[in-house]
């Protein structure tokens, strides 16, 4: 597999800053740059990874398995997470939780059948001063309500 | 983005937010940046930098509140092995938003920080560990590590002074048992983020098997006015053992929600009313959580607390990671521990099976409760299933998921009873 000369770039980078012997220390990061390029953590990443890294398939696998964000499937072009944590319970992120489901048409971890929109309700995104939050891919949404989460949704739809 | 300072702030750790381009080196530099560095290495010993660090009373700022000085003085001198620091950007602590605003306005505080403690603990690399949501801000800390390795701030023979020291961001990718440190640890070697069992300490066996400091952001990003100003003038600022000023996070029911910079023993009530605005709505205080949602909640006629470690240990809580959630008369507690529950049942990495179990069990109970669909006996069992968690785990998740819950039970057992036969929540939709 080859990926786009930027992040070989940041790859090649990446792999120098751990020290000799524990090249592995990469892994983590590696899998989520991969991840934003690609779509997914695929068979092929996965296999790529480990041989990049001098690790078995089955060393990726676990990892892959650990972390929330790390993912097998595809998100959609946009991706919205809508956190629901104490902070945010407190402020109506329940509402604008129960709003995103009905605007969007999908419940938690679905993506839309154009690949447009991927809805995940997620844990504290540390924005709990800010609340409620949502999260579309790595940006960030404070003080949402549903007429604002409505605004971003067209805001995305014409991006 | 910051809120808007309060008069009644210190401002050490956020002086410099809101000047223009404050996460650039030279806005840095123009005010008081790499200064600190510069007297440690020209003046002090790493010795010095440790007493004075220690002198500070600064304790860690992630929520443990063990003493950074203290803690760098058990890296060992002699190390046939190289030696690591590593800052906890890992920040997901519910309540917690503060080491998010410290990277994205002054990034170049947590790297001279950093590079202080490599000094004095003679580390030669580093690791920022940020959580993986946070992109932008690894961005940010990409940018500004870069220019202070072009204006020689890192790098090889930092200052002429023949010290060497490289730092590198490092993005996790979503799992809050990271942010625990052995688990950071683990993660950083790239596997998943389970805990180890302790001893040995990080401080002795670490990172890559190495001596490491590790210590939150917002403690990294102290070191530098340490450093400058003294650790008596630090100490000073806040309590007896208590040195500093912190970041408090308000967040929930308040209406003024923000991240302040206040003096470590600053009283809650005026945190609340003065800093806070008070309660929102007109309405009255129920419940406090005072340092993230790992801590037990206080009622409101526990609140009148100074806001330090030793004074909320006291009180049977905890400081915490500075996350203070105000919560309303018209909120369901029993609602609010089922949220808090289903976090620590999805968060829980299932290494250790009290914690596994007891975490989904009690999520169970409590969803059950809330529906209408508990018995009177279940409040006894929630409340044994969380004691029963206690101290009986590898890392403190399990003691964070237990604490609240036992503390919402004991001091709130009559709103579970008004879930009992059937009945509907008397608090759904007052919001």
């Amino acid at each position: 597999m080859t990926f786009s000369a930027e992040l070989e770039a940041r790859l090649a980078d990446m792999v120098k800053r751990y020290p000799p012997g524990h090249l592995r220390g990469a892994l983590v990061p590696m899998l989520l740059y991969i991840q934003d390029e690609v779509g997914a953590i695929t068979e092929d990443v996965v296999q790529e990874v480990a041989t990049r890294l001098q690790l078995t398939p089955l060393q990726v696998e676990e990892v892959v398995g650990y972390y929330s964000m790390l993912r097998r499937q595809p998100a959609g072009r946009h991706h919205v997470q809508v956190c629901t944590n104490i902070s945010c319970l407190l402020r109506g992120g329940e509402k604008v939780w129960d709003h995103a489901r009905r605007q969007l048409n999908l419940q938690h971890k679905e993506t839309s059948p154009d690949g447009q929109f991927s809805l995940e309700e997620v844990e504290c995104i540390g924005a709990c001063s800010w609340a409620p939050a949502v999260q579309v891919g790595y940006d960030y949404y404070h003080e949402m309500s549903p007429e604002k989460f409505d605004e971003l949704v067209e805001k995305l739809k014409n991006q | 983005m910051y809120n808007a300072p309060h008069p009644l702030e210190v401002r050490i750790l956020t002086r410099r937010f809101g000047l223009p381009n404050s996460a650039s080196i030279d806005t840095y530099l123009a005010h008081d940046g790499y200064k600190a560095i510069e007297k440690a290495l020209a003046e002090m010993t790493p010795d010095k930098i440790i007493e004075e660090v220690k002198a500070s009373a600064l304790r860690g700022r992630g929520g443990a509140g063990f003493p950074a000085g203290l803690k760098w003085s058990f890296v060992p001198r002699q190390s046939p092995k190289p030696k690591y620091i590593v800052v906890n950007a890992d920040e997901s602590e519910p309540g917690t938003c503060k080491d998010r605003l410290l990277m994205e306005n002054d990034p170049h505080q947590l790297i001279e920080g950093a590079l202080i403690a490599a000094r004095a603990v003679d580390a030669h690399a580093g690791y920022i560990y940020v959580r993986g949501e946070y992109r932008y801000l690894i961005d940010i800390l990409d940018r500004a590590i870069g220019e202070a390795y072009q204006r020689g701030y890192l790098g090889k023979n930092i200052l002429g002074s023949g010290f060497d020291f490289d730092l590198h961001t490092h993005s996790g990718a979503g799992a809050y048992e990271c942010g625990e440190e052995s688990a950071l640890l683990e993660s950083l070697e790239g596997k998943r983020g389970i805990p180890r069992i302790r001893p040995p300490f990080p401080a002795v066996v670490g990172a890559f098997g190495c001596p490491t400091v590790l210590n939150n952001v917002e403690t990294f990003c102290s070191v530098p006015w340490i450093i400058l100003n003294g650790g008596a003038a630090y100490a000073n600022l806040g309590t007896r053992k208590n040195g500093g000023t912190r970041l408090f996070c308000l967040s929930g029911h308040i209406n003024r929600p923000g991240v302040y910079e206040l003096p470590m023993g600053f009283p809650l009530p005026r945190m609340i009313e003065e800093v806070g605005g008070g309660v929102w709505k007109g309405r009255k205080l129920k419940a406090v959580i005072p340092g993230g949602s790992s801590c037990p909640v206080l009622k409101a006629e526990e609140t009148n607390l100074p806001m330090d470690f030793d004074s909320l240990q006291a009180a049977g809580s905890m400081l915490g990671s500075g996350g203070v959630v105000i919560i309303d008369e018209d909120t369901c507690m029993v609602k609010a521990a089922l949220r808090i529950m289903r976090f620590y049942a999805h968060e829980s990495c299932g290494w250790c099976i009290p914690c596994r179990e007891g975490t989904m069990w009690l999520g169970k109970l409590l969803t059950r409760f809330h529906a209408g669909a508990g018995t009177m006996s279940d409040i006894d069992l929630i409340r044994e299933l969380a004691q029963n968690m206690l101290g009986k785990t590898f890392c403190p998740l399990g003691d964070a998921a237990a604490l609240p819950t036992i503390s919402i039970v004991k001091k709130f057992r009559e709103e579970f009873e008004e879930h009992l036969n059937g009945r509907k929540c008397p608090h759904e939709g007052k919001g």
